[in-house]
């Protein structure tokens, strides 16, 4: 190998251009074939839904008879139905009491989990445990852990003498009780937090140190726009998550999937929850996909909302100015 | 130096005492849970609480087996999780290894539109997939739960992409001059040296697998296809007149305490894992 000769003549040329060409070939074939399942899955399991549901949102079908079209009925029909009205106030409780308190309580828990104190592994591991335990099990803690009268929860606050609220029972309470079996939850977000906190570079810190910045100029001036990027994509996954409860919400509060109520006046009638009656219970599968798509639309609004609002709130790195 | 530079002792007191007192807040909910399912079911409904189960009842230990199918819960969970994570891990890799190091006409594209569907909510794709499937004659199988996850999945596609092309491309080009093929390099060269995020995006399935509810509850019908989460959603409700809460409790337990210790015996897998798909942004 120690003469590659460069090639001068036509003939080499042609040679190379041809072994180059079969270099691409080569690996234009091999990246097609790797990519192959995830493209199949992209098609048959992302877009070819989305565009079926679509579709089926205009139409009536029960999966045994063939769909009939029916153009904007199931839209129309929607904004009359009482039910649907029901579930996304629910829902729109549920997304408002949660989105935020999730985001503020994880990045507080973040910040002091980001000084360096003794054990902090110990408690790390401790406040992400609760949330790699599987919705059902989840439910089943809480029922019990939630219940007035003999709970933990309300022990020690029926012992202080505060007011027990009748958690799981009491209509009011459920969207928040549902929201604090979430926060249970909560490790997710914080361990996203606390990387993204210690992740800013400490000659920042130094710089402002030797401005005379004080610790909430410091916060407010390196620490929150500097993890901002990561405050805003977990913004998005909270939201798109939140809006589609369904698991924990299920387990608490129907019985059989012929039931016909989600929890006392409906007050757990989560937006997903209702969606799967109409469409596994009452096989109204053109209605389910309508409020399918309903819930798409608003969700890649508020995300477009939230991607515009972005410039006068997220800082991203890649600007320049350090 | 971080934000925070100094610490006086009663700060550090302080941190302390907030720390703990969270953790005991998280803690609380799975001591309650097992000292509930060593209790007979009149000993769960005293007040006040009785933290530690006193007789301690063993045998709802043993009595379950009797009383649920748990044992065929577990197989079925298995069989899912298992044949699951594999088609995801493999798929997953296949496609990231393209995505990541292969040069082809249209693949940013692609790989754009994977990512992007991260985003979609699942509500829109459940009832055509239900309906897919149905037709299949799949309604009632495991199938359902399984083949999808053949064909990738998008959050392990892109953290095993973000981890392949961290690889140095020496060790690929040495291959190739030894003669290896793509699938060769793949298979010898590439996840070997993956092993860490392998380990990662592994553990993450097995998770989502075991956790699953929504799933079975959509495609399994009958009673002995059930996964755990169904048959201990299924428990909950048993309309017998009997009180059957600590089994409940002991089904629960024996549901959460894989989890628990996969989550200890993969503890910095994991960690790395939810950081990496959080902070993609």
């Amino acid at each position: 190998m120690s003469s590659v000769a460069l090639p001068t003549t036509k003939s080499q040329q042609k040679n190379r251009q041809r072994f180059y060409e079969r270099l691409s070939f080569e690996e234009t074939f091999w990246g097609w074939v790797f990519a192959l399942p995830a493209l199949l899955g992209l098609l048959l399991f992302k877009l070819g839904p989305v565009i079926a549901s679509l579709m089926l949102s205009f139409t009536k079908y029960d999966i045994i008879s063939a769909p009939q079209w029916t153009g904007w009925s199931n839209y129309s029909k929607l904004v009359t139905d009482d039910l649907w009205l029901t579930s996304v106030q629910v829902t729109l409780r549920y997304v408002g009491l949660f989105v935020p308190s999730a985001l503020i309580t994880a990045y507080a828990i973040a910040l002091i989990m980001s000084r360096d104190v003794k054990g902090i592994y110990y408690y790390r591991t401790i406040w992400y445990l609760p949330s790699i335990v599987p919705a059902v099990a989840s439910a089943t803690i809480w029922r019990w852990g939630l219940n007035p009268e003999f709970g933990p929860i309300n022990y020690p606050l029926k012992v202080l003498g505060l007011p027990a609220p009748r958690w799981l029972t009491d209509p009011d309470w459920i969207v928040p009780s549902i929201v604090f079996i979430s926060l249970w939850g909560l490790g997710n977000t914080v361990l996203i937090f606390l990387a993204s906190i210690k992740g800013v570079p400490s000659t920042f810190y130094e710089a402002a140190e030797v401005d005379g910045a004080g610790l909430w100029t410091r916060f407010r001036h390196i620490t929150l726009p500097l993890t901002s990027s990561i405050i805003f994509y977990q913004l998005i996954v909270n939201i798109i998550g939140s809006f589609q409860v369904f698991g924990v919400a299920y387990v608490l509060f129907v019985r059989n999937s012929s039931a016909s109520s989600a929890g006392p006046d409906n007050a757990a009638l989560f937006y997903v929850l209702y969606m799967y009656r109409n469409a596994f219970s009452y096989f109204r599968n053109g209605y389910a996909s309508a409020m399918a798509w309903m819930l798409f639309v608003v969700i890649m609004l508020l995300t477009a909302l939230l991607f515009y609002s972005q410039r006068h709130w997220v800082y991203y790195e890649t600007e320049g100015a350090g | 130096m971080t934000l925070f530079n100094r610490h006086s002792i009663g700060e550090r007191l302080l941190i302390h005492l907030v720390l703990i007192a969270g953790g005991l807040l998280m803690l609380v909910p799975f001591f309650w849970l097992v000292s509930s399912s060593l209790k007979a079911p009149h000993e769960i409904y005293t007040f006040p609480p009785q933290w530690i189960p006193d007789p301690v009842h063993w045998e709802n230990y043993t009595e379950v087996f009797a009383v649920v199918p748990v044992l065929g819960y577990a197989m079925n969970t298995l069989i899912v999780t298992i044949l699951g994570t594999a088609g995801i891990v493999l798929s997953s890799s296949l496609a990231a290894y393209s995505f990541a190091r292969l040069r082809f006409k249209g693949r940013d594209w692609i790989f754009g539109a994977i990512l992007a569907t991260i985003m979609l909510p699942f509500a829109v794709t459940m009832i055509p997939t239900y309906i897919l499937f149905s037709r299949l004659g799949w309604i009632g199988t495991f199938l359902p739960l399984i083949v999808p996850d053949w064909f990738g999945a998008p959050i392990t596609i892109f953290l095993l992409r973000q981890f392949f092309r961290t690889i140095p491309m020496e060790l690929e080009d040495a291959a190739r001059i030894d003669g290896a093929s793509r699938p060769r390099i793949f298979w010898s060269v590439i996840l070997p040296l993956a092993r860490p995020a392998l380990t990662v995006v592994t553990v993450l399935a097995v998770l989502q697998h075991w956790n699953d509810f929504l799933g079975p509850l959509i495609y399994l019908k009958k009673r002995e296809m059930y996964t755990l989460a169904l048959g201990l959603n299924a428990l909950q409700y048993f309309e017998g007149g009997l009180d059957w809460t600590h089994y409940v409790m002991v089904m629960a337990t024996i549901m959460i305490v894989p989890v628990i210790i996969i989550y200890f015996l993969a503890q910095r897998a994991l960690v790395e894992g939810i950081v990496l798909t959080g902070l993609k942004g």
